[in-house]
């Protein structure tokens, strides 16, 4: 029983440097100071309203919500269709369209971001709007992806086939058996690949012209060592609002609480 | 309808049609933009910029390796980056093993789900949150250094240096490493633990002996993550390491935004590259795929 209250113990310890960081964000969002130090020397809510008020901020959170919002569509789209082709094949098939879906996220992202930026260079894109979607929504795959397959090994298949027995066609099928069945990975899949194209940055950065998303405003304010108080207040609602979505994408799988990445 | 009813009788008879028809639309995706961007990548990391214009010279050089091989410079990045991702995979698979056996193998399942989300939580968190955080905790005046001086300690001095790094990093990734291990712990079968014990194994040899060999592939799926999404970092590097903390992604990112060398830039990419398609052909090697 000892060697249980040690592992406890390591537990606790690793839970707390897990959290200990994102209590940090938390406290400093409020801190009146313009230069952040430790222990916070007083509270102060105005830095919200400058924030809130704050253009460039504001322009990048309509950028990052709008990519988010097309990359997310597309990912879902694609990732479906991926989905129920693989849940048809043989095992060896599977694993290489499983393999190609995940590479964008397995392999470096400094790798993913250059490789965009060569093609691009190579065929004289420039960069847009649309070149960050692109990346973002081919990373997001692979996250829509993973929650189909997943429902999908557990939807038996004589489902779709007793659809078929009865008369429907496979259109039909779709619309009356199968998009219901897979209805909540989807959506849990679409919220994760939301929070995911909305957070990311090293891929971005690679595919962004002139253009600001929220995170590439943020790192280039921490860079610089500019505006920390709105910086403060810009990370502390990202986790805030980030937080919900993964929570009931959480909920939406549903079963022991596993979210394939 | 009939329309409907002929296609549906086609992808009945024939499944490889149907196949076509729903995969077609994806992999033209990934064909067309991931593969071919890392086709485009292996190109022009053989071409050149002229120094005057700036202009990419398409062709077949090998300048850029050259360039990487000869100046020492390279090689330590290379290796500063290989060595503390591979820091950072071992460091988060200690760490990971006392959370995944208590909330697979101890915990109640109300307990489990708590303790899964509340891995779950910080994994989606915003990255840059979390980076600014440590930020934010080891500087001089931060929480760390007026921690140690109400004990009593003086004050460390690790902000904006690569042991920054591998702290923030290891704390960034754990999460990548501790569900895929839970997951397969979750897969031992309790019988071969109880039959250890039966056999007179005590509690760490049971652990040793049979637990961590049959866990090998969560790990090693935990590691594709842990030690790729490392590898391929430069802005971790950028708020927490200091100078000369340099990883291959400050590199790549310096070329392409400020010198706008892509060809370079590409050449040097071109590294993690191998490095992943070795470690991915282990991992294969090694169950990991299966445990993704």
């Amino acid at each position: 029983m000892r060697s249980e209250t040690l592992i406890w113990a390591a537990v606790a310890a690793i839970f707390a440097f897990l959290f200990i960081p994102i209590v940090v964000i938390v406290l400093y969002a409020f801190s009146a100071a313009p230069i952040p130090a430790w222990p916070i020397a007083g509270f102060a809510l105005h830095w919200f309203a400058d924030t809130w008020h704050d253009q460039a901020v504001r322009q990048a959170l309509v950028l990052s919500l709008e990519v988010a919002s097309v990359a997310t569509i597309a990912a879902m789209l694609l990732g479906t269709l991926a989905a129920m082709a693989v849940a048809r094949m043989q095992s060896a098939a599977k694993e290489v369209v499983s393999f190609i879906a995940v590479l964008p996220i397995a392999l470096p992202g400094i790798l993913t971001g250059m490789a965009l930026a060569a093609y691009f260079a190579f065929w004289g894109i420039n960069l847009s709007y649309w070149t960050i979607v692109a990346g973002h929504a081919t990373f997001c795959v692979v996250i829509v992806y993973n929650n189909v397959v997943a429902r999908l090994r557990r939807m038996p298949r004589s489902l779709t086939e007793a659809s078929a027995d009865l008369g429907a066609d496979a259109f039909r099928t779709f619309r009356l058996v199968q998009l219901p069945m897979m209805a909540s990975a989807i959506g849990a899949g679409a919220l994760l690949a939301f929070a995911l194209s909305f957070d990311e940055v090293i891929v971005t950065t690679f595919t962004a012209g002139a253009q600001n998303t929220l995170p590439l405003w943020i790192f280039g304010a921490i860079r610089l060592g500019q505006q920390l108080p709105e910086v403060n207040v810009v990370v502390f609602a990202i986790i805030l609002f980030t937080a919900i979505p993964v929570l009931l994408a959480q909920k939406l799988i549903g079963e022991s609480g596993k979210v394939a990445r | 309808m009939s329309l409907n009813r002929t296609f549906s009788v086609l992808g009945w008879r024939r499944p490889g049609v149907a196949n076509a028809a729903l995969l077609g639309l994806p992999a033209l995706w990934f064909a067309a933009l991931y593969l071919a961007a890392i086709g485009a990548l292996l190109i022009t990391s053989f071409w050149t910029v002229d120094d005057l214009s700036g202009n990419l010279i398409p062709g077949f050089s090998f300048t850029n390796f050259q360039q990487l091989l000869s100046v020492p410079v390279y090689t330590h990045i290379a290796l500063r980056t290989i060595g503390i991702a591979a820091a950072v995979t071992i460091t988060d698979v200690i760490l990971a093993w006392p959370v995944a056996y208590a909330m697979i193998r101890l915990a109640g399942p109300r307990l489990r789900a708590v303790m899964m989300a509340a891995v779950m939580v910080p994994l989606w968190s915003s990255y840059l949150a979390r980076v600014y955080a440590w930020r934010l905790i080891l500087a001089h005046n931060g929480l760390l250094n007026w921690a140690l001086m109400e004990i009593g300690l003086p004050r460390a001095h690790i902000g904006y240096s690569n042991w920054a790094m591998w702290i923030v990093f290891s704390y960034l990734w754990l999460p990548f490493m501790i569900l895929p291990v839970a997951a397969s712990v979750e897969r031992i079968p309790p019988s071969l633990l109880e039959a250890s014990a039966d056999l007179g194994e005590r509690g760490f040899a049971t652990f040793r002996r049979v637990m961590l060999p049959m866990a090998l592939p969560g790990m090693v799926a935990g590691a594709i993550f842990t030690f790729s999404l490392t590898l391929g970092d430069y802005v971790t590097p950028m708020l927490v390491g200091g100078r000369g903390s340099d990883f291959i992604g400050n590199v790549v990112y310096s070329n392409v935004g400020v010198t706008n060398n892509i060809p370079f830039a590409a050449a040097y990419a071109v590294l993690p590259l191998g490095v992943m398609a070795v470690f991915l052909l282990i991992a294969r090697k090694l169950g990991a795929f299966d445990a993704l």
